[in-house]
């Protein structure tokens, strides 16, 4: 039915066929005809993955409970978490926009540390159970709709619009944010995917055999 | 180039998206599942372009009232006043930090243009055929990826000012509807961009060589 090669790959970008070579420690490769990373090569990258992630977890946690600032102005405080914000929008009228900030905001960020976390315990074990495999597609579906660093940016806007009506305290929340945004990079940089790939049972388990065995019968028609 | 160049799509291999995998399906048109995460194959996006060019007409459709409504609706005791995203951008002017009012201009009045205007013109040249500057309309559409996210800064500007200035009956801020149609903008345009297949850039040089060969 099928065959399968494991050092081939047709370019994301382009579909251009081309075998990856040995690469070393830290070593990149990109596609000969338009440019596109194909292959990275990261050492330990699970164990540091998991370091930093449990440390975004942490760090998200304070990120969405502590305040991210307040304001004092005529004898009043108001301060205001994510959530906050979320609550106020939807209050005021606006649902939908309010639907869409707590997703990106709160629920994307979430699911994708959330997952990341299941995903690099699970594969501590080789071979990962298959559902591993679910979860590695909720997350990278998950991980363009984080927007933390934008949502930093759009609080500094927002503290420079009210920094000239009120007096400003920052929150705790804030400084969250700022480091939360720091780790979610981190974690993209040192996450080997392919190599959680590697580990993972597949769904269709026969095949997995077959490949194993390296039965790669049609090499020679592709060439490198 | 050469004019044998080895693709996926002629030698009948698929990539799954979701993993990686390289597999040979037995029929090309019809590849089923990945064997390895039983994600959907898919030699092309389906109906790439049609689809992309729904997502980027509706969004250009909402690109005009999320400009022209007022996205932040501020009351005070004396007075009703609604803001634009460009009069808010102007007012951060006005209050002296022009980098910051220039941020906000480009991240949300140039980058959903310019991303529309990015996304329309590969579409034209996917349909055209043409084979001239493949690698920098990939790395235009790269760019586009990247970028399209930034363009939520006004949504998020709005929530925080409006969770905090809620001083009534003295000052308070409300969210206008142009917020919700500026968030329609940035969320039609980024699946656009995901909707968008950059192979396809590439597929009419494969055509134009087996045509040539």
């Amino acid at each position: 039915m099928s065959s399968l090669i494991e050092n081939i790959v047709a370019c994301p970008g382009c579909d251009l066929l081309q075998s990856i070579p040995a690469l070393p420690p830290g070593g990149k490769a990109r596609c000969s005809r338009c440019g596109h990373m194909i292959a990275v090569s990261k050492p330990n990258s699970l164990e540091r993955t998991l370091a930093i992630t449990v440390a975004a977890a942490i760090t998200l946690v304070v990120a969405n409970t502590a305040p991210l600032m307040g304001i004092s102005a005529v004898g009043r405080h108001v301060s205001t978490t994510i959530l906050g914000g979320v609550l106020e929008m939807w209050s005021q009228g606006q649902e939908i926009t309010a639907l869409l900030v707590a997703f990106c905001a709160i629920i994307a960020p979430t699911a994708y540390i959330g997952l990341m976390l299941v995903i690099l315990l699970a594969v501590r074990q080789s071979p990962a159970p298959a559902w591993v495999g679910k979860c590695m597609r909720m997350a990278e579906l998950s991980q363009p709709w984080g927007m933390a660093e934008v949502m930093m940016l759009g609080i500094l806007v927002a503290l420079i619009k009210i920094g000239e009506l009120a007096t400003l305290v920052l929150g705790a929340g804030i400084f969250a944010v700022g480091a939360l945004i720091i780790l979610i990079a981190a974690m993209t940089v040192s996450f080997d995917r392919h190599e959680v790939w590697t580990r993972v049972r597949w769904a269709e388990e026969e095949l997995q055999k077959m490949a194993a065995s390296a039965e790669l019968t049609d090499m020679g028609r592709i060439g490198p | 180039m050469s004019t044998d160049v080895p693709t996926g799509i002629k030698s009948g291999f698929v990539l799954c998206e979701v993993c990686g995998l390289l597999t040979r399906p037995a029929n090309i048109h019809e590849p089923g599942h990945c064997p390895r995460c039983g994600g959907e194959l898919e030699i092309r996006h389906q109906n790439a372009i049609q689809r992309t060019w729904a997502l980027i007409i509706a969004a250009a459709i909402c690109y005009i009232p999320a400009n022209i409504m007022p996205v932040m609706i501020t009351s005070t005791l004396t007075s009703v006043e609604g803001d634009t995203i460009i009069s808010g951008a102007v007012l951060l002017y006005k209050y002296g930090s022009w980098h910051l009012a220039l941020i906000v201009l480009i991240a949300s009045v140039m980058i959903p243009l310019a991303k529309l205007a990015a996304l329309a013109y590969l579409l034209i040249t996917v349909q055209r055929g043409s084979i001239r500057d493949q690698r920098e309309r990939t790395r235009l559409y790269r760019l586009v990826e990247f970028v399209g996210r930034w363009s939520m800064l006004d949504i998020f500007v709005v929530t925080f000012v409006v969770a905090l200035i809620q001083l009534q009956p003295l000052m308070s801020v409300k969210p206008g509807l142009g917020s919700l149609f500026f968030a329609s903008v940035v969320v039609l345009t980024m699946i656009a961009a995901e909707t968008f297949d950059p192979r396809l850039i590439w597929d009419s040089s494969n055509c134009k060589e087996e045509q040539n060969g």
